[in-house]
């Protein structure tokens, strides 16, 4: 692949986040590196407490990175930070959350909370600029410029959603972290907003950072895809890749468990579940290699020689 | 589902909700055979009226609902005809128990498990608190908590989600009910605990021998357990039959939309199909057939007569006009045409979703 030859849009060098734990400290996430290429979406998939959300609140700078950097855009945005840095990711990166509920300001009018973000950084000429922009952010997602002036509780579910990411978009930003977005909407809703967001894509350029916890949402998106298990990442490769010809036992589990919509298969489907025991690390120990171009396996010496095998 | 012995039966139940000066009309007629032994799994999108149909099996409709019309016969008894909690406490957790999603607004966060457990043993099986106790652990053992005696006296927050769920599994076995109601168990929880928790109360269903009715959005879920499907849509059942049926020779344009919409089908670098607008609101009065206005597939009088049930085997109906013999013949959407070799593709040899 031409990986080399692409902008690295975000990268995270060996990063650990840990949080206290009484005397202790608890590692969330366990010296992870990635790079995110411009334009891509890069998904990140696990099961909760695998660290997943951890990485995404550390890119926009909620929680503190304890070891390593987060590069974005070639500038440093992990640890201290002058103010105008700062500034520069809060606006640069913006954030889609799970929850279109509890994401929301349930006192503030869909006006406020779409061009709060223009208001902090004054990107606007005058209050009629405000309007239009925040007009036409809400057209693009299809909603009415009436809407402004109503309040979250009058919409539903996915129209909710769909602010939420006028509130993002607004911002032109280059880089957006969505955090499950789709995991509490209803099926069919899921679909309008996922396509919103490939439109979006195609259209600005826009590079993704997609949190999920399940495979068969993540294969439809995205270009790249990295399996995170207990704050370490155990598989990465492109989503095609990925699927042909995953190594690692927990994606293999992981992928098993993946409800088909069709009673026959799901009878015979064999389960396969993932039990740590059976990584012998006690001498040979794991690292995170590049097996063949672009797809990487933690995997100590005898295991990598085992997955090469498997390739086909 | 061999033996036909209808254990509870549904006929034209119609809910109500009153909201402030306004009557809001969940249920739509629905009626209902719920055969003993069998899985039953309905289907629909959020606000169909699923729950609200499940919770009138239990009386635990919300202070403000009522059901106007219908009957729900059980074991001899109309549950509509129930008025006092006396009485729901002889049917509500005893006969028929329900394990909600959320498995820790369900569990007291400051009793011991073991406590909740026993509790309703005590209660509804008159034992001694010894025997109780021991009644319990079995349970927890049965349930696949591992060193259950030591786990007895620990409390919710110590247990993981997929472990409080089986927590919730262990009460609801706890009276032997004949029906368990299972309220989107496994939506909280993560996929690869999902798998072990449907094939939990699928052993359990062999061992125990009750009736099992899924409430769930999720057709892999569906696909899963069932072995009979029931699809609703504001407020009515549009079209149900066998698992095979309705996966495999859907009819109704609804089923239709809900199957091509799952991102399992979707082909990279082009849009996922989704249903356009919004369900209607059920404020109001509908004419014609619910869904016609989302549909692509609506023709006239889908907007001005509700459609009856067409029968299309002895075990399969759908409620469209499609299926009138004077409407003109409709192709099944590209996405779901040959789903099942499609889908046979995708998992088997050389498939995207192959697991070796």
């Amino acid at each position: 692949m031409l990986n080399n030859e692409r902008e690295v849009i975000c990268s995270l060098r060996n990063v650990e986040i840990s949080f206290p734990k009484g005397r202790d400290k608890f590692v969330a996430v366990d010296h992870v590196s990635f790079d995110i290429y411009k334009g891509e979406t890069f998904s990140l998939v696990g099961e909760s407490g695998s660290g997943k959300t951890t990485i995404g609140r550390a890119i926009i700078r909620i929680n503190n990175v304890s070891d390593g950097e987060i590069i974005f855009k070639g500038k440093k945005i992990s640890g201290k930070l002058d103010p105008e840095t700062d500034r520069w990711v809060v606006k640069n990166i913006q954030m889609i959350f799970q929850d279109p509920a509890a994401s929301l300001n349930e006192r503030a009018n869909i006006d406020y909370i779409v061009t709060e973000g223009l208001h902090n950084f004054h990107l606007y000429k005058d209050d009629a600029d405000r309007r239009a922009k925040a007009e036409k952010a809400l057209k693009d997602v299809g909603l009415l410029p009436e809407h402004l002036s109503r309040y979250p509780h009058e919409f539903s579910g996915g129209q909710r959603q769909r602010i939420g990411i006028a509130r993002a978009m607004i911002m032109e930003p280059d880089f957006i972290i969505a955090d499950e977005p789709i995991s509490a909407l209803d099926v069919s809703i899921r679909a309008q907003v996922l396509n919103l967001m490939k439109k979006f894509q195609k259209e600005r350029g826009l590079t993704y950072l997609f949190i999920a916890h399940d495979l068969s949402v993540v294969r439809f998106i995205s270009d790249r895809i990295a399996v995170i298990h207990l704050g370490k990442i155990v598989e990465l490769a492109e989503t095609e890749e990925l699927f042909r010809n995953c190594l690692h036992p927990y994606t293999k589990s992981l992928l098993s468990a993946i409800p088909m919509p069709d009673p026959e298969i799901e009878k015979n489907k064999q389960l396969i579940t993932y039990d740590p025991s059976v990584h012998d690390y006690s001498v040979d120990k794991p690292e995170f290699v590049e097996i063949i171009p672009g797809h990487w396996v933690l995997a100590n010496k005898a295991e990598q020689e085992k997955y090469l095998a498997q390739i086909h | 589902m061999s033996e036909n012995n209808v254990i509870l039966s549904v006929k034209d139940i119609v809910v109500k909700f009153n909201v402030r000066d306004r009557v809001l009309t969940a249920i739509r007629k629905i009626s209902l055979d719920l055969y003993e032994g069998e899985t039953l799994a309905i289907v629909g999108e959020s606000g169909c009226g699923k729950s609200v149909t499940t919770k009138t099996f239990t009386g635990m409709l919300e202070s403000n609902g009522f059901i106007e019309s219908g009957s729900i016969m059980f074991e001899g008894q109309d549950l509509t005809k129930i008025k006092t909690d006396a009485e729901w406490e002889k049917i509500r957790g005893v006969k028929i128990a329900t394990v909600f999603q959320d498995p820790m607004t369900s569990l007291n966060s400051i009793r011991t498990i073991g406590s909740q457990i026993t509790e309703v043993i005590i209660k509804h099986q008159k034992k001694s608190k010894e025997e109780a106790k021991k009644i319990a652990i079995d349970l927890m053992d049965r349930v696949g908590i591992p060193n259950a005696a030591d786990r007895f006296d620990e409390y919710p927050f110590q247990y993981s989600g997929g472990m409080r769920q089986r927590i919730v599994i262990a009460i609801a076995l706890a009276c032997r009910p004949k029906i368990l109601i299972c309220d989107e168990p496994t939506t909280a929880l993560d996929v690869t605990i999902q798998a072990q928790i449907l094939k939990l109360i699928k052993d359990l269903q062999v061992e125990y021998g009750f009736t099992t009715i899924y409430i769930t959005h999720d057709l892999g879920v569906v696909a899963n357990v069932a072995d009979r499907v029931a699809v609703m849509y504001a407020g009515q059942i549009v079209e149900y039959g066998t698992s095979a049926d309705v996966f495999y020779d859907p009819r109704h344009p609804y089923t239709w939309a809900l199957l091509s919409s799952l991102p399992q089908l979707g082909e990279k670098g082009e849009a996922l199909f989704s249903i356009t607008g919004t369900p209607p609101s059920l404020y109001n009065e509908i004419k014609g057939d619910a869904f016609a206005p989302r549909s692509q597939y609506a023709m006239k009088i889908d907007f001005e007569e509700e459609p009856p049930f067409f029968q299309i085997s002895p075990t399969h109906y759908a409620k469209t006009w499609l299926l009138d013999p004077r409407a003109p013949k409709v192709e099944l959407p590209k996405t779901i045409r040959n789903l099942h070799q499609k889908l046979q593709q995708m998992t088997g040899e050389g498939g995207a979703f192959h697991v070796e």
